[in-house]
């Protein structure tokens, strides 16, 4: 008989698995991270997560948090959504992001808008230069056509699928995904229009990001839709939050241009009319 | 003989500056949309008229075909890329995938507060819409036909004076039973339509002894 043929065998046997650590997998809590940065407190961390290639995570995180994600070994591809957390049919609007800003691309400073015309988060630190904001995520049939396969459960998950499934643990379904945006592989416009994939910056380039309102972040780490490489390749992302502060008046993402200072303005007014400015 | 031979009149509709319109295609009908004066941007989103939850997807769209631009032999693509629409005939040469629709909004930002009480695409696609229980969740990046948004080498991107003129035309072939939301532009702070909105003509087509 073997030792898990039995209630009190089977339990055993799962507890004794209590305590592994493997690679990708969170930190919980947030402060047993074995590498803070060197300037933040531990106990001031609110999510440290090592993503797989090919997984999916999300958070509610508060405003004012910062958010960092790390390509760790050069071939992370970070796909990010954002939702307004009291009412998350206010969503990331990547047309407005692009087209109120005056640029394509994404880097310092950006804020990343709504469709309300108010900031959901801003770019506050870049060393990597390589994203995307025009080609949104991959597909099942996509993925299938290309690598064999495009499920969740598959050996090269779609972005689309571990959206729909990030996003229902928030109670959200399918007609709430708008576009979204990547990071970590990059993608740039020739002068009639075509796309030239520009591939990673390399490893343990980083992103950060400033969150300005309760925010529902939904995260997918999987091969950009245009990475022109014959097999899916996506390696681990680091994910790691940390109480700070809002945005000012003064931050220099605040005053980069008269549209982001309007976007903040309007950010401002909606935040103090709900009491939590 | 030829399709256009055969092909049948189904719809003649004139969409008044600033107006929306709404129809649905039956598989294989094609839909002309003509610039009656002129740099007018008809701001666009289109669904399975079956399943609406599958609509346009503009980075699926672009992603596919490695290209931000819309001409002829673009096809609209779902956001799980299934083709919805594909352009056959384009006398104009280039569309925008990436403005999206104007709002009060984001006018707010782009303009200024003074520009709340202007009238907007979004209004249009979000009142259109209901007609067909949709809702602000269905709203997503849209298509802008005639509308000019080249991008820098730098990543500036913009509205620019339009390359359309009076009379072009582009013409779309529903690739299976296709739900049709327009907003003819009613902007009037940006080159998109000239500052001055004008009508376009929808003309819808079946072929007539085929299928």
């Amino acid at each position: 008989m073997s030792t898990t043929a039995t209630p009190h065998g089977a339990r055993d046997h799962a507890r004794a698995q209590a305590g592994t650590v493997v690679e990708t997998m969170p930190s919980i809590p947030a402060s047993t991270w074995p590498a803070p940065p060197p300037e933040v407190a531990p106990e001031a961390l609110t999510w440290a997560e090592t993503v797989a290639g090919g997984g999916y995570t999300h958070k509610v995180l508060a405003r004012g948090t910062r958010l960092r994600l790390t390509d760790v070994d050069g071939d992370a591809c970070a796909h990010l959504l954002l939702f307004n957390a009291d009412q998350p049919w206010e969503r990331l609007n990547v047309a407005d992001t692009v087209k109120v800003q005056w640029n394509a691309y994404l880097g310092p400073r950006v804020a990343l808008l709504s469709d309300q015309a108010r900031v959901l988060a801003t770019i506050v630190a870049d060393s990597s230069g390589r994203h995307d904001a025009l080609c949104g995520t991959s597909t099942v049939d996509g993925n299938t056509e290309r690598y064999g396969d495009g499920a969740p459960q598959g050996p090269s998950p779609a972005g689309l699928p571990l959206f729909t499934l990030a996003a229902a643990k928030n109670g959200l379904g399918p007609r709430d995904l708008p576009p979204s945006l990547s990071f970590f592989q990059g993608v740039r416009v020739q002068p009639e229009g075509g796309l030239d994939f520009t591939g990673s910056a390399g490893a343990g380039r980083a992103v950060e990001l400033r969150i300005e309102i309760p925010a529902i972040v939904l995260i997918a780490n999987v091969a950009h839709p245009v990475d022109p490489r014959p097999d899916y390749t996506v390696t681990n992302l680091e994910v790691l939050a940390w109480r700070d502060r809002p945005s000012t008046p003064d931050s220099p993402e605040w005053t980069h241009s008269p549209e982001a200072q309007r976007a903040f303005e309007n950010t401002t007014d909606y935040l103090t009319a709900r009491g939590i400015a | 003989m030829s399709t256009a031979y055969q092909s049948q009149l189904e719809l003649t509709y004139d969409v008044a500056a600033r107006a929306p319109f709404s129809t649905v295609l039956r598989r294989g009908h094609e839909l002309a949309i003509i610039d009656l004066g002129g740099n007018q941007a008809v701001d666009f989103l289109c669904y399975d008229a079956n399943d609406t939850a599958k609509r346009y997807s503009a980075a699926a769209t672009i992603a596919a075909q490695r290209n931000i631009f819309l001409t002829t032999g673009s096809v609209l693509r779902t956001q799980e890329g299934a083709p919805l629409l594909t352009v056959v005939a384009d006398t104009c040469g280039r569309h925008d995938t990436l403005g999206g629709a104007c709002s009060k909004e984001s006018n707010s930002l782009r303009y200024g507060q003074h520009t709340r009480f202007q009238h907007a695409c979004v209004e249009n696609f979000l009142s259109e819409g209901a007609k067909w229980g949709l809702g602000k969740r269905d709203l997503v990046s849209n298509v802008n036909w005639y509308m000019n948004v080249p991008v820098e080498e730098d990543g500036t991107l913009g509205i620019v004076d339009g390359i359309s003129a009076p009379g072009l035309e582009v013409r779309l072939r529903a690739e299976t039973d296709v739900l049709v939301l327009v907003s003819n532009c009613p902007q009037i702070n940006n080159p998109c339509n000239g500052f001055d909105p004008t009508p376009v003509r929808m003309v819808v087509t079946s072929s007539g002894g085929g299928e």
